[in-house]
């Protein structure tokens, strides 16, 4: 059968980054095409490439024999290409037929300008029919489900009559009956001759709604399979297959005590019954797919959000932690994976960022001693070797990696023994990265204790003693060091057994 | 970390010699004041004499007092539109109490204090604990301020208030007492900015309210602490004003809100938060009342000022950014 869309050789570099090279994609009509690989490994790229989001070095694409140049995400959609991305693209306050006639709404014959309300409630619901949903054309889409909203999007990539659909984890926030409801309405549109392009880490999915699979890795395309006669760990070994590099400067610290105890953590709908230990000198990995809950137990634990189950223990000693102050106060430092967001007071100085949690120290009568504070600034600017020209550049200055460690010389001076690294080189270059593993290290080293949420597979590998990897909110399995393998953590991540 | 030394350049950038004294962001808005003063006095031989720079102090040393506590709200984030409406009403309420119940002025004082500072906490409590938005909450209550002192007023203007009542509006020598508690008040506020933890949250809060909350800070609990600031300092003002005036009038104050904003802004102080000096209120507020003062020397009438006054807020609003987007593409 003949393609209708071929990628050839794509490439894409971001400042100092090579996010693709020599990608391919051949998409055939009417077949679910799965598109597989880690984070990271530039499916996303790849598929923002061709919706026009991102512009691209290299290669060619060819839609339908038509060989198509550099074009903005409105030019994709006109030739056919729609994307239903992971956060959905739908106005809230409007109905269900406005959204999906976005930008194309049906205008009256009669009075210029006007818009023919009655075309656009029919057209829109005719679609819906034909999906066989049942969505009122009429009602809100803030008051629709996740699951419904999809079904719109789908609809709405229908209604430009698309020849490729691109569809983004769509099961990610669904209910195993919805996402029944949302494969037959993939077989429904595949039928009608749309090529499909699904991005999906649920290995288990694969077989039930794929026809083919292209894995990526580390920006380039491995393999184009048929699903069927393909077994898991095939397609496992083939995302995974990277040696793993050894700038993981990972150094043996005997296991202290026990320095955090989390006994049957819950969260309704969020979290379910996470136990945990963390030692004194240990480096916990926390793995699982995004969404999976592990940014959320070390919110819970911070006391950022309420559990509503479950007990925390410092040193032995229950605690009950009802705000972050509180959890400083414990000993807790939470590196957060928003580091401009939720790190660091960006029009603040350097300085001030990092005293900013251990204000208490520099503080006699009410009065900071701003001479004393410049003097604790200026000793942890040493010992991280901090980038910046004093404590008072601007924090917004700094590169990325130094803003990461004004955000643990924060943690550091508040005396964290306890560390919540939550995707902690997450966007800072390699050289920076590795100052970040040895800092972890002088931390182990010094009796702290690390958990360590990460979705780089050989950072997790490098630098756990032990992985706790998470399914769907709770704890599908632990693994040792010596235990781990990559293969390991993603059939617990994706099937929740190994 | 022997690891590390291959891989970075350990080396340290030069650092900065540290300023003992800065204006900060407010050095474009000196250099306009000092050029200000220059042209008004080659314009009116009026203007540089001791006893017109007095008055001048004692002008601005009304709305200033509110800039105060403006700047502090604005550099968390927010915003107090309710300012004037609190100054009226506290006015009256001390008038009345005065006037009408023959209450000392000992006691008449701490209680229009209190009385400031609990109409700032009610836009505090609406927006620490409610979290409406301040624009909206200090909306709400500048009306609800303003009708009550209609209310308790009857909409009558209250005057011939007690002489030592009168007296704070006096001199101590050649100088404005109100100009003196003006400067006290800056000199305070500057203090609680660089030396008191309050001072260094209020800029945190401003700059990354999630990141605040993240570091063990009570962001509710101290943006109550900055909206009562600001109704404390409205009271400070409501007192200068009615002693001033010799009456407490419900339309009293009336748009001092915006004075006080443009005071701030003009000083450098970024709305969006997180930025901001009180020298640069200070200086912001000695701009307008330069231009006003120069204005009425040269006898150009209201409505010609008004239009002045507000080419001037965004004149400098638009230098500074100017300034600003020159300096980030160095």
């Amino acid at each position: 059968m003949e393609a209708t869309l071929q990628m050839k050789d794509i490439r894409k570099e971001f400042p100092g980054v090579l996010a693709l090279d020599s990608a391919h994609l051949d998409v055939r009509k009417g077949e679910v095409h799965i598109l597989a690989g880690e984070n990271g490994a530039g499916k996303s790229t790849l598929m923002k490439i061709l919706a026009g989001a991102y512009s691209r070095d290299g290669g060619t694409i060819v839609l339908d024999g038509q060989a198509l140049g550099p074009m903005t995400p409105r030019q994709a959609q006109d030739l056919g290409i729609s994307t239903i991305y992971q956060e959905l693209n739908l106005i809230p306050y409007l109905s269900v037929a406005e959204n999906i006639f976005l930008g194309r709404e049906p205008m009256s014959k009669l009075v210029p300008g006007k818009l023919d309300w009655q075309a656009l409630r029919r057209d829109a619901q005719r679609i819906l029919d034909s999906l066989r949903v049942a969505i009122d054309a009429r009602s809100i889409v803030r008051d629709l489900g996740i699951a419904q909203q999809q079904m719109v999007e789908v609809a709405k990539a229908l209604s430009v009559q698309a020849r490729v659909i691109i569809m983004d984890e769509p099961t990610a926030a669904l209910t195993s009956q919805e996402i029944e409801n949302l494969f037959r309405i993939i077989r429904d549109v595949k039928r009608q001759g749309v090529a499909i392009i699904y991005i999906s880490h649920r290995l288990e999915e694969f077989a039930q709604i794929g026809d083919r699979v292209t894995v990526m890795r580390d920006g380039a395309t491995i393999a184009t399979l048929e699903v069927q006669g393909t077994p898991l760990d095939e397609l496992i070994r083939l995302m995974v297959g990277r040696e793993l590099s050894d700038y993981y400067p990972k150094l043996q610290v005997d296991r202290g005590p026990e320095l955090l105890r989390v006994e049957g953590l819950g969260r309704a709908g969020v979290l379910q019954d996470i136990s945990f230990t963390l030692h004194e000198g240990e480096i916990l990995g926390l793995s699982g797919l995004m969404g999976a809950g592990r940014t959320e137990v070390a919110r819970a634990i911070f006391a950022l959000d309420p559990m509503d189950q479950g007990a925390v223990y410092v040193r032995g000693e229950r605690v009950r932690l009802r705000t972050p102050r509180q959890a400083i106060r414990a000993g807790i430092g939470f590196v957060t994976e928003d580091r401009k967001g939720q790190g660091l007071v960006l029009p603040l100085s350097v300085g001030h960022n990092i005293t900013l949690a251990s204000l208490g120290l520099f503080t006699r009568w009410s009065r900071l001693n701003l001479g004393r504070e410049r003097a604790a600034v200026d000793e942890y600017l040493d010992k991280l070797r901090i980038r910046a020209t004093g404590g008072d550049q601007r924090a917004v200055d700094l590169s990325g990696g130094n803003q990461q460690k004004v955000v643990l010389a924060k943690w550091l001076l508040s005396k964290a023994r306890i560390f919540l690294f939550d995707e902690p080189t997450r966007g800072i270059d390699v050289g920076a990265k590795i100052e970040v593993y040895s800092l972890m290290n002088e931390l182990v080293k010094a009796g702290a204790g690390i958990l360590l949420i990460t979705s780089e597979m050989p950072e997790l590998l490098g630098m756990s003693d032990r992985i706790l990897v998470m399914r769907r909110g709770a704890i599908a399995g632990t693994l040792d060091r010596a235990e781990a393998t990559q293969e390991h953590i993603l059939s617990l991540a994706t099937l929740g057994a190994a | 970390m022997q690891v590390t030394e291959n891989a970075v350049h350990p080396t340290h950038l030069p650092r900065a010699p540290r300023k003992t004294f800065s204006f900060g962001g407010s050095l474009g808005a000196l250099t306009g004041l000092v050029l200000l003063c220059v042209a008004v006095s080659f314009l009116s031989p009026h203007f540089l004499t001791t006893r017109n720079l007095l008055n001048i102090l004692q002008q601005i040393s009304i709305v200033s007092v509110i800039a105060v506590g403006m700047t502090f709200v604005i550099i968390s984030g927010g915003i107090d539109l309710s300012v004037g409406s609190i100054v009226a009403f506290t006015g009256l309420v001390m008038a009345i109490l005065m006037k009408d119940h023959h209450v000392s002025v000992w006691m008449t004082v701490p209680i229009g204090l209190v009385c400031g500072s609990l109409m700032g906490l009610m836009n505090g409590l609406l927006i620490s604990q409610l979290n409406v938005p301040p624009f909206i909450a200090t909306l709400g209550i500048m009306s609800i301020a303003r009708g009550a002192a209609f209310t308790i007023s009857g909409g009558a203007p209250i005057f011939s208030l007690p002489e030592s009542f009168l007296a704070i509006s006096g001199h101590l020598g050649p100088i404005p007492i109100p100009a003196i508690v003006m400067i006290a008040l800056f000199c305070l506020g500057g203090y609680i900015l660089k030396y008191t933890k309050l001072g260094r949250y209020t800029y945190a809060i401003g700059g990354n309210e999630s990141a605040s909350v993240l570091s063990g800070i009570n962001v509710r609990f101290h943006k109550l602490v900055i909206y009562t600031l600001s109704g404390c300092f409205c009271a400070i003002s409501a007192i200068l004003l009615t002693a001033k005036l010799d009456s407490a009038v419900p339309v009293a104050a009336d748009g001092y809100e915006l004075d006080a904003i443009a005071a701030v802004v003009i000083g450098g102080t970024s709305m969006l938060g997180g930025e901001g000096k009180l020298s640069g209120t200070l200086i912001g507020g000695l701009i307008i009342g330069v231009v006003n003062n120069g204005l009425n020397l040269l006898a150009i009438p209201q409505g010609p000022q008004r239009m002045v006054k507000g080419g001037i807020i965004i004149l400098a609003v638009v230098i500074d950014l100017l300034r600003k987007r020159k300096g980030r593409s160095k």
